[in-house]
């Protein structure tokens, strides 16, 4: 094996079995399964998709272009009525917001995580994993708890004499932001780990070795070599925001809705379900679209970390 | 030797940490102290113990119902993703399928599509054929959506194992069929154990399509849940949270280990 492929297999073991198979002689007809077989174990799963996910997806999607007659109208409402694109703006401004709180207040944990001994390393990656496998519907039901009009937070507001009656917390866009950041925040810091973890700390120590100080070694060296992990955290958390149903729903008010609480208002109280479908159109073109453009930047970075 | 370990010097680092890891763990866990406490009202932290509202939790009929119905959709949705999963997984890793990439692009799609879309669309296509609020139709949707959990762990369990083991099963004189049965399927069991636990709690956690397509008898605890949070905020739900919760973190404990055993 030549050193040049030495790091590409480092990261993808997988691919030393790859490049290994074609030199082995057995005959490929009879470790490969056939195609008949291939295509009948597929099958059941593409045909569920197919019914129950693809099919009803598309035709809400067709709804909002051919009801009541082929037309454009319900797009055209979207752009034309101010209530409905400030909508949009929001989401994405609210979405821009929790990203960059998830991304401030989970780098540091990240790093604490890629740099701290074995036992607390393992210590500070339960506290993240452990909400991050509880339900959203749970911890967005924490957050009333303490945030309602006699939850904890204003109950020990008044105790200590901060105030004398309770502040209406919830239902606020504020809460909406901080609460979906804790909602989001393990997807912000998983991907860092394992970007920051991929840095040798012998890069770091040469830049203080050569006299940077620990802050300098930081922002030339380990920050610009986390940037796939940025990227990749950002992105998670941007798209899984813009989509975002429950906590809105249930932290937030009248002056918080967002597309996705938008849509469910639309097709479970006003009953328009074309409207619905056209909104839904644009939340899942916004979020494929990011998606896509992003990754496509992800592969420009990492291939540049490659050169 | 400079070391970039975290030193006492970055005192303000970690309190920051600590501020962050409370900031994580508060909201998540504190239903839990919440449900021991005795009153109706939410007090922290408790002034004493008791179990009332998990009684109370027992005692009420449609908090049980809606648990059964729940437990009992994850079970099948379970049953059926895991198998269908795992089927797909093999010919994905294993089989000669024009089109592969597509094919793996399509049965991912649901992760990407946002879940109220999902609701909305399945609640059309349930409602005249009278799927919603049904055992089937919350089985039907919660499956197509946790396929591709089971078939990123399993294909992944796959893709470690060593090929020429069932090549040297097959030189053995074994049919492919056999080999598979003889020597994939229990070097990848832990991965298929840990798909499985996925696709249970990714049922059992679902809250979204279940907020649309569940009737006024069949609802899930998530459903139960969301009404009660906004109708009545009884300490119930933080007993059912706890109840929930405590489930949650033992089985993807048990999933996680099961995971990391195949990655050895």
């Amino acid at each position: 094996m030549t050193d040049a492929a030495a790091p590409a297999l480092r990261r993808r073991p997988w691919l030393r079995t790859a490049r290994a198979a074609p030199a082995t002689a057995a005959p490929v007809s009879r470790d490969r399964l056939s195609r008949r077989a291939s295509l009948l174990l597929v099958s059941p799963a593409l045909l569920l998709l197919g019914w129950a996910f693809f099919l009803p997806v598309a035709a809400l999607l067709f709804r909002s272009v051919s009801e009541p007659t082929w037309t454009l109208a319900h797009y055209a409402r979207l752009i034309d009525e101010p209530l409905y694109l400030r909508i949009i703006l929001r989401t994405l401004w609210i979405s821009a917001g929790v990203t960059v709180l998830a991304l401030v207040l989970g780098y540091p944990i990240a790093l604490w995580i890629a740099r701290a001994r074995a036992g607390v390393a393992a210590f500070v990656t339960l506290c993240v994993l452990i909400p991050l496998w509880t339900s959203v519907l749970v911890r967005s039901y924490g957050w009333i708890l303490l945030l309602q009009r006699n939850g904890i937070v204003n109950s020990w507001l008044k105790e200590w004499g901060f105030i004398d009656r309770s502040l209406a917390l919830l239902y606020s866009e504020t809460t909406v932001l901080v609460a979906m950041s804790h909602v989001l925040l393990p997807f912000m810091i998983l991907p860092l780990v394992s970007s920051l973890k991929n840095i040798s700390p012998d890069l770091g120590k040469a830049a203080l070795n050569l006299g940077a100080s620990p802050w300098r070694g930081f922002v030339h060296v380990t920050l610009p070599l986390s940037l796939p992990g940025i990227f990749a955290g950002c992105l998670m958390v941007f798209v899984l925001s813009l989509g975002f149903y429950i906590t809105p729903a249930l932290l937030g008010g009248p002056r918080t809705l967002m597309i996705a609480t938008l849509i469910s208002q639309q097709a479970t109280e006003m009953l328009n379900w074309p409207f619905a479908g056209a909104i839904s159109f644009v939340l899942l073109a916004l979020s494929l679209a990011i998606t896509f453009a992003f990754r496509k930047l992800l592969g420009v970075e990492r291939a540049a970390a490659h050169a | 030797m400079p070391s970039l370990r975290i030193r006492a010097g970055d005192l303000p680092l970690r309190l920051f940490g600590l501020a962050v890891l409370a900031f994580l763990l508060l909201p998540t866990l504190i239903m839990v102290p919440v449900s021991f406490d005795s009153v109706h009202f939410i007090r922290f932290p408790p002034r004493d113990f008791s179990l009332r509202w998990y009684r109370e939790y027992l005692a009420d009929p449609e908090w049980m119902a809606a648990t059964v119905f729940s437990l009992q959709i994850a079970a099948l949705t379970m049953l059926a993703a895991t198998v269908l999963g795992t089927m797909t997984a093999v010919a994905l890793e294993r089989g000669r399928l024009p089109g592969r990439e597509a094919i793996r692009a399509l049965l991912l799609a649901p992760l990407l599509v946002p879940h109220v879309v999902v609701a909305i669309a399945v609640y059309l296509q349930f409602t005249p054929i009278g799927l919603t609020g049904t055992t089937t139709g919350f089985v039907l949707i919660h499956t197509a959506l946790a396929i591709p959990y089971v078939v990123l762990v399993v294909s992944a369990s796959l893709a470690r194992l060593d090929p020429t083991l069932d090549r040297a099963a097959m030189n053995l004189g074994a049919s492919p069929t056999r080999a598979f049965f003889a020597v994939t399927l229990p070097l990848i069991r832990p991965g298929i154990f840990a798909a499985a636990v996925f696709a249970f709690l990714s049922s059992f956690d679902e809250t979204v399509v279940a907020f649309f397509i569940s009737g006024d008898r069949h609802k899930t605890l998530t459903r139960k849940m969301f009404e009660d949070i906004d109708m009545n905020l009884s300490p119930i739900i933080a007993a059912a949270s706890t109840v929930i919760v405590v489930v949650t973190i033992a089985l993807m404990w048990l999933g996680r280990s099961a995971a990391a055993q195949v990655s050895k």
